[in-house]
């Protein structure tokens, strides 16, 4: 339960080896906690609505894509928590779980995959691999998948067990809902604001 | 000798360089030049190595020729096996045995991503495992390792 | 086809790292090279303008289009990309492009112990991670000359047919849900979380484990392991039969994979096909049968061959092998002998705890295993296990030091993945997906 912030915190992001990568965004973070957040109960119910009915996209990798298999089966049951169907195509997902090693030669691909993304989207880094490269500390990985997108939520383990993932979700609606907390994807809206309606 | 390395030598003269029985297991050295010929004696019979079941490589900078293939080959009859050994030289090179088993086609890529061992008439020899336009070839002893450094840590 | 792109024609990614290649080379773009850069050369409306522009000066040809499926997909069983030249709905050529789950094991494996490798080894080819395991702790073994004590062989065969097992109920969830089934894949994956609870209970984690070693197996049987083990095996003949009853005379499945993918059998020998893709066309190779290890020669059991080829022999094929390893295991624990779960030589084993309190050899032995290894003489060994996917072997070449000079997995999936092409020539797209489920690949086996 230390793991999910109290309302109004700052949130914490992992230094990033490359300064240039979304430096966009981190000034939007600074910009915001300057100002104070007023949440309407519109907006609340919103999030509420986000959170409660996140759609993954297919993105099995590797051994993590076998346990996130086990997550959609009976015992586990992702589906109770409103991540009803993973979707196949990136444009009818909201959140991308990144579960498996991405090698040097996937990296663009998940770019893509990520960028075909619509907003709101949400990304959960899944096991070791992805997160930091795992035990694969070689020329072949990417060495973290945030150096590649922006990550919202990482889940440790090798492979982390169903309930980890599950944990993991459920970090990420808390993220995403009652609380308020901008998302990554919050400030991008911030950045490019849309016309209301 | 052994039975076998004594029939492959009759049938294609001055192949057979060496031979080594160790662990169970038989491993044939034969010259670079005369391995398709071997290849091709040794699919059909009275032999019927049908299976080829490895094209795998090692790197040996301490031997001068310093790239050595292995073949491992099955046979379905008697269930025995048998592994070729061919040294590749310091600029490698290799005849291909496409023509002979075609599941070394994959096999051969790889080895050629991995080590830069260019075999010779081979239909479609492109990198397999790396990008296409990768540098290097990963498994040679002189490629480092690569990743991150990590901290507090010198175990790799 | 030259080095030069044509003119206006937006280059991708892909396309120029294979120019760039070849032109840094100084030699013509190879088969895979060609299909890879014609299919990212262009944007859809590009392609559409060439297929017409085509069919307007030669009437009556129709060029291919190029369709990219994957890396992501849901259908291709993990990152596999396959640039397909489609006519309508028929496949006219068909190039796998791999490598997307590359990790670089096999030179990371260089760098570890012996013992530590395991870690990585097991991590190539995930549904079947002990038969990954069980290959290559059996060629540093064969190099070592080191006798596995039978209790831990019969220990070994438990729990590799409980993978295979596991890893055949992950390939009839899928397959079935990619061709529509979806009822099957719940149903396998509810006996699938029991068998990793078994496997939870004897090493500690569901996927991955590091439960064998050079030597044996790292534990023994915990108490309740044996009675639950036994409850498991009682319930999966009435289980599998479920899993019939679903499918097996259910005529849409038999409409999709009946006929789709089947090639002749000395043909699919030449491809280096192995397992059950192979006893479906008929051919006798098993290997533990063949060239029986780990105790296989004292067990009972039968192994399942096709007579077509197809799709749908492959899934009786996987079906019946299920209820052989549940036989086999159901042996295992009638005769399982008494005896060490692990080798006794000191120099390669981890002494038991309780001594290290005691002796001070076992202390120095102990510290001696875990900091440095153990060397093994300068050699070379091949190992192969009959994996859920067919011949899964290991290459170890030692020299004389800790760590291995080369370690090489040949893995099953990277061979069978072969086949995939001349199977898919003249089918329908539709039945690719059915061929790509009968091969069974994962693509951590193919891309190591």
């Amino acid at each position: 339960m230390a793991l999910i912030p109290p309302p109004g915190s700052p949130i914490e992001r992992a230094p990033r080896t490359d300064p240039e990568i979304d430096r966009d965004l981190r000034e939007a973070q600074e910009r915001e906690f300057e100002k104070s957040l007023l949440v309407t109960t519109f907006e609340k119910a919103l999030h509420w609505a986000q959170a409660s009915s996140v759609w993954p996209a297919t993105f099995g990798l590797a051994c993590c894509a076998i346990e996130m298999m086990h997550t959609a089966t009976p015992r586990y049951d992702i589906a109770r928590f409103g991540a009803e169907v993973f979707r196949a195509s990136p444009r009818q997902a909201d959140l991308l779980i990144v579960s498996g090693r991405v090698a040097q030669k996937m990296a663009p691909v998940l770019r893509r995959i990520y960028d075909q993304m619509l907003e709101p989207k949400w990304v959960i880094s899944m096991g070791a691999c992805a997160s930091t490269g795992g035990v694969f500390n070689n020329y072949a990985l990417v060495q973290g998948v945030d150096k590649v997108v922006p990550v919202d939520v990482y889940v440790p383990g090798c492979p982390p067990r169903p309930e980890g993932l599950i944990e993991g979700i459920l970090v990420l609606q808390r993220l995403i809902g009652a609380n308020g907390l901008p998302s990554s994807s919050d400030l991008r809206r911030e950045i490019a604001p849309v016309s209301a309606g | 000798m052994s039975e076998v390395g004594s029939t492959i030598e009759s049938a294609v003269a001055g192949s057979v360089v060496g031979e080594i029985a160790h662990a169970g297991e038989l491993t044939i050295e034969v010259a670079r030049d005369s391995l398709l010929e071997v290849a091709r004696f040794l699919k059909g019979p009275p032999l019927s190595y049908v299976l080829l079941s490895d094209v795998s490589c090692a790197d040996i900078p301490e031997h001068p020729e310093r790239f050595r293939v292995a073949y491992h080959l099955f046979s379905l009859e008697t269930g025995t096996r048998l592994r070729l050994r061919v040294w590749a030289g310091r600029e490698p090179q290799v005849e291909s045995v496409t023509s002979v088993w075609a599941t070394a086609n994959w096999h051969e890529r790889e080895v050629y991503d991995m080590f830069g061992i260019r075999f010779r008439n081979h239909p479609d020899l492109a990198r397999i495992l790396m990008p296409l336009d990768w540098e290097g070839h990963p498994l040679r002893r002189d490629y480092p390792l690569g990743g991150e450094e990590v901290q507090f840590t010198d175990a790799v | 086809m030259s080095t030069d792109i044509g003119e206006g024609i937006p280059v991708a990614d892909e396309a120029r790292e294979a120019l760039e290649a070849a032109r840094r080379e100084g030699r013509e773009l190879t088969e895979t090279e060609r299909a890879i850069a014609g299919a990212e050369a262009l944007t859809p409306q590009e392609a559409l303008a060439t297929i017409e522009a085509a069919t307007e000066q030669t009437p009556g040809s129709r060029q291919p289009m190029i369709i990219n499926l994957g890396p992501q997909h849901p259908s291709t069983h993990g990152v596999l990309r396959l640039v397909t030249e489609l006519d309508g709905e028929v496949i006219r050529d068909l190039h796998p492009v791999i490598g997307y789950l590359h990790t670089g094991i096999e030179k990371q494996c260089e760098n570890k112990t012996y013992w530590q490798a395991i870690t990585l080894v097991t991590r190539m080819d995930y549904l079947a991670s002990y038969f990954n395991i069980h290959a290559y702790t059996m060629s540093v073994e064969k190099l070592l000359g080191l006798e596995v004590p039978d209790r831990a062989q019969y220990l070994r065969v438990i729990m590799c047919e409980l993978n295979r097992i596991t890893s055949h109920l992950v390939w009839l969830g899928t397959s079935g849900l990619e061709l529509g089934a979806m009822s099957v894949m719940f149903y396998t994956y509810r006996e699938r979380e029991k068998a990793l609870d078994l496997g939870e209970m004897i090493a500690g984690e569901r996927m991955n484990t590091r439960f064998f070693q050079v030597g044996g197996c790292a534990d023994d049987m915990p108490p309740g392991f044996e009675q639950r083990l036994r409850g498991f095996i009682g319930e999966m003949p009435d289980r599998i039969d479920e899993y019939e009853g679903l499918l097996t005379e259910n005529p849409i499945w038999i409409d999709r994979t009946r006929g789709v993918g089947a090639l002749p059998a000395d043909r699919l020998l030449d491809l280096g096909v192995t397992g059950p893709a192979l006893r479906a066309a008929g051919v006798d190779l098993d290997l533990r049968k063949t060239a029986p290890y780990s105790g296989y020669e004292h067990f009972d059991f039968q192994v399942p061959l096709g007579v077509n080829g197809d799709a749908y022999d492959r899934y009786t094929v996987r079906i019946r092998e299920m209820r052989e390893s549940v036989r086999i295991i159901g042996q295992a624990l009638d005769g399982m002998p008494e005896g060490s779960h692990i080798a006794d030589d000191r120099k390669v084993v981890l002494p038991p705890r309780g001594e290290l309190s005691t002796s001070m050899e076992a202390l120095i032995h102990h510290f001696k295993l875990v900091t440095e290894g153990f060397t093994v003489p300068e050699g070379e060994a091949y190992s192969a296990v009959e994996s859920p996917r067919g011949e899964l072997g290991c290459y170890v070449v030692a020299d004389g030091s800790p760590k291995p000079r080369r370690v090489h997995m040949r893995d099953p999936s990277f061979v069978n993945l072969q086949a995939l092409r001349p199977m898919a020539k003249g089918a329908y797209l539709a039945d690719l997906i059915t061929m790509i489920g009968s091969l069974d690949n994962v693509m951590g086996g193919v891309d190591r």
